[in-house]
């Protein structure tokens, strides 16, 4: 177990090296700079500014400077809000995006895992037809659609919510709902197909064989079987929707970490291209990782620790 | 079992977190305080910097315009009237200022002096502040020098002759000189706050300002909170008891906001909604004094010849972009520099130079084929290159099809991400560019410096000799001659119209949404957004 976590660790750091360089390098090559303005700077006042923040040195001393203050856990100052650390950015927009996302995942798995259960159920049945129709119309209306729909009916028609900002619960309503569209769906099929998939094992027809009551043999042979792609599909969809979605973020005028991520690039804010990236990757690798974990809870079958321990 | 335990334990944090925002629900509303003495404004971004010797967006203007004052401050008129200095007198040479300041005070109740405006002045142009604006300050003898660091700041010529009292010595007299001590970095400091907190600007309780508000908070992205000042010289006429800055980028958002009543006052309103608010006693077109214009190339054929930059520009319908594509109230522009400027004999320098020239489908058909491009036979392959943006693909689609239909001439049209458009404009790797200008101070050589050969700004490759003449002596021996000064200026202008290294298509307009009900709030044509300094809520 112990050996299993090590080397997970050290690929994990590996994988956030090359991250870190391929961004470092490809933020660089693309045109422009953090202090390229419509009114070009005069020389003199520009070459200062870019002494300040290290950019009149070499490349590849500013990678490695970079790296060193990176191992303190230092991500730099944001080159546009002056008086801002990256550090600072993510302190304040990750719990927002965190907060969010938590609630925009809840209202997927509650809605999307119950629906899969019963259209694979109830297959072919009005009920089965019904969730996928709205599932193919959750996965392909973009969420700036549904975002403008629900802004426009619930704040603007009908008054009950207020359309943007962020601080009171139901301001969350919406965002969030903008947001759990797409992996509602998701779930819901994913769940569906792995259902059905194990529908048709024989240890179900085993299990009803052996007299036991429909509603055990649904939850503790077909669901917990069935359920481990959703976990799989969990990892990556807690990072990417823990750490914000710029549009929806955008639209509801919500200062979460998403906004920063998309903005950096335009504005070619290194310092928050990076950081924001970093923290993005590690936040994945770490979700994905606690994932490989929960299979051991979820799969009998798994074993972390590999063959010899079997 | 153990999985049914995780399982259920997941299952009821998912329903308590689902309660808890169901329970909110029935919660309070938008109800603001007891004083109807409250503006909410929405100001459009999240400012970059709030410190004035730094900040250069409109919006961080904006906001720092509220909580600081400067020697003089624009009023309803859009002239620098009295701010800190209740007087002032300028030298026969047009060199010397001296002010005379009043007795003010910081919002912590420090006194204000003349030696807080050196020390303002001073830091802006100390090259370890990063001030980008820092050459707003190169007027001053010595200052220059010191910003570049081969000169120092006791040679900067800004001294405080005594408490009340600020004597500064320009370099060549400067007409803009006068307006430019309202700007944000000409503001002073209250240096022992910027000693003891080193990050002030960001800190709601340093940020110590002497103007008319003062911050209470600062939520990024959200809203900045501020309430009157009443250490403020002229409190007394504050009617406003809060002042909120939404900070809302998304202005079809910022619109619901305002419909809906979050807010009370959206500077930038979405073009789509334009049509359906003509009518609406919310909805005002405010004149701003910027120009949407072409660049040519003149480095490139076909573009070398002025004869096809001009019949280019004759061969566009402005008013049908305008009233169909534009849609905000704009003015066809026939000339670079847009309403709003005072000639030397106070009307307004636009009106007085009128315009250069006139649409003309036939008389460009003429030129072209003069240009070697009959009936546009032959035209090269080139593309009007423009930041990716709808309205700006809407006007260069128009473009497109008036110039095929009037002149039989294809252009491509190409947009960019916009630094790649920016360092593509600067490198001069484009055929026909979108610009777009507004004024660093009020007058019109803010404008008319742009194209002299090598300047900065210029980005068309155009150089003229009788132009870059005008407009040195506009700046040196015509300064203190304000009728002579703006004659050059005319003369450039009508030199750079008929040779046309840009073609201008609109002057800008500012559409926005401010509830009837907001008195006394000033929406300046340049530099903040909005002027809240007399406004009140009746």
């Amino acid at each position: 177990m112990t050996k299993y976590l090590l080397r997970r660790l050290v690929a994990m750091l590996i994988a956030l090296w090359l991250i870190i360089t391929l961004t470092f390098i490809i933020m660089h090559v693309v045109p422009g700079g953090p202090f390229a303005t419509e009114k070009p700077l005069p020389p003199e006042i520009l070459k200062n500014i870019m002494a300040h923040y290290h950019m009149n040195e070499p490349l590849w001393r500013q990678y490695t400077d970079y790296l060193g203050s990176l191992l303190h856990g230092d991500l730099g100052p944001s080159f546009k809000y002056q008086d801002r650390t990256v550090n600072g950015i993510i302190r304040d927009g990750f719990p927002v995006s965190a907060a969010l996302g938590a609630v925009a995942i809840a209202i997927a798995l509650l809605i999307g895992i119950p629906a899969g259960i019963v259209s694979a159920l109830r297959r072919n049945s009005w009920q089965d037809y019904l969730a996928m129709a709205l599932t193919t119309i959750g996965f392909s209306v973009p969420s700036f659609i549904l975002a403008g729909l629900l802004m426009y009916v619930f704040a603007y028609r009908l008054g009950w919510l207020p359309p943007a900002m962020w601080g009171s619960p139901q301001q969350a309503i919406m965002p969030a709902l903008a947001l759990s569209a797409l992996p509602m769906a998701f779930v819901a099929r994913l769940m569906r197909s792995s259902m059905l998939e194990v529908l048709q094992q024989d240890y179900m027809r085993t299990a009803r064989a052996k007299g036991l009551p429909e509603r055990l043999v649904v939850w503790r042979h077909a669901v917990r079987n069935a359920i481990t792609p959703v976990v799989t599909y969990l990892g990556p969809l807690v990072a990417g929707i823990f750490t914000g979605s710029f549009v929806v973020e955008n639209i509801f005028a919500i200062p979460g970490l998403g906004r920063y991520y998309v903005m950096s690039i335009t504005d070619r804010d290194y310092t928050v291209i990076l950081g924001v990236t970093i923290f993005y990757s590690a936040f994945l690798m770490l979700m994905n990782f606690l994932v490989d974990l929960a299979y051991v809870f979820i799969d009998p079958r798994v074993k972390l620790a590999g063959r010899k321990e079997v | 079992m153990f999985f049914k335990s995780k399982k259920f334990f997941l299952l009821a944090g998912l329903l308590a977190v689902l309660a808890m925002m169901v329970a909110g629900c029935g919660g309070q509303g938008g109800t603001q305080g007891a004083s109807n003495q409250i503006i909410r404004f929405n100001v459009g971004a999240e400012p970059q910097t709030l410190d004035p010797a730094k900040a250069t967006g409109i919006p961080d203007a904006t906001i720092i315009n509220a909580m600081f004052e400067g020697l003089t401050r624009y009023g309803a008129d859009n002239k620098p009237g009295p701010g800190i200095a209740e007087s002032w007198t300028i030298s026969p040479d047009g060199k010397t200022y001296t002010f005379k300041l009043r007795d003010a005070k910081w919002s912590n109740g420090d006194p204000l002096t003349a030696r807080d405006f050196v020390d303002g002045w001073l830091r802006a142009l100390n090259p370890n502040t990063q001030s980008e604006y820092a050459y707003q300050l190169w007027y001053i003898k010595g200052a220059e020098e010191y910003n570049k660091g081969t000169g120092s700041a006791k040679d900067v010529a800004v001294r405080a002759v005594d408490d009340h009292t600020l004597q500064v010595v320009l370099k060549a007299p400067a007409p803009q000189f006068l307006g430019l001590t309202s700007f944000e970095t000409l503001m002073p400091i209250d240096s022992k706050v910027v000693k003891e907190h080193p990050d002030w600007a960001a800190s709601p309780a340093n940020y110590i300002g002497d103007g008319p508000y003062k911050m209470v908070s600062w939520d990024h992205n959200q809203v900045i909170k501020c309430v009157k000042n009443p250490n403020y010289w002229d409190a007394a006429n504050v009617k406003l008891a809060k002042l909120d800055f939404y900070l809302v980028d998304n202005n079809t958002t910022g619109y619901n906001m305002f419909k809906t009543g979050q807010i009370d006052f959206q500077y930038n309103v979405p073009v789509q909604e334009i049509p359906g608010l003509k009518n609406n006693p919310d909805f005002k077109i405010m004149p701003q004094a910027a120009t949407y214009f072409y660049r040519f190339n003149v480095t490139k054929k076909p573009f070398n010849d002025p004869r096809v930059r001009r019949a280019l520009a004759l061969a566009i319908d402005r008013q049908a972009i305008v009233r169909d594509v534009a849609r905000g109230g704009q003015l066809p522009a026939y000339a670079l520099i847009p309403p709003g400027f005072k000639d030397a004999d106070g009307k307004d320098f636009r009106q007085n130079g009128g315009n250069y020239f006139q649409e003309d489908v036939a008389g460009a058909k003429k030129l072209l084929a003069g240009a070697g491009y009959p009936d546009g036979r032959g035209f090269p392959d080139v593309s009007i290159m423009y930041n990716t943006n709808d309205q700006h693909k809407a006007i260069a689609e128009a473009i497109q099809a008036m110039w095929k239909k009037n002149l039989n001439i294809n252009v491509q049209l190409h947009n960019e991400e916009w630094q790649t458009y920016l360092n593509d404009m600067q490198k001069l790797n484009y055929d026909i560019a979108r610009a777009g200008w507004v004024p660093d101070y009020l007058d019109p050589m803010t404008f008319a410096d742009m194209f002299v050969t090598n300047g900065g700004n210029n980005e068309t490759g155009w150089s003229n000799k009788g132009y870059d003449t005008l407009i040195t002596k506009a700046k040196t021996t015509d300064a203190g001659n304000p009728k002579a000064r703006m004659a050059d200026m005319h003369n450039a202008e009508k030199l750079l119209m008929d040779r046309m290294p840009i073609m201008p298509i609109y002057f800008y307009t500012q559409p926005v949404l401010i509830k009837p009900n907001l008195k006394g709030v000033i929406i300046p044509p340049f530099n903040v957004e909005a002027e809240f300094k007399w406004a009140y809520v009746q």
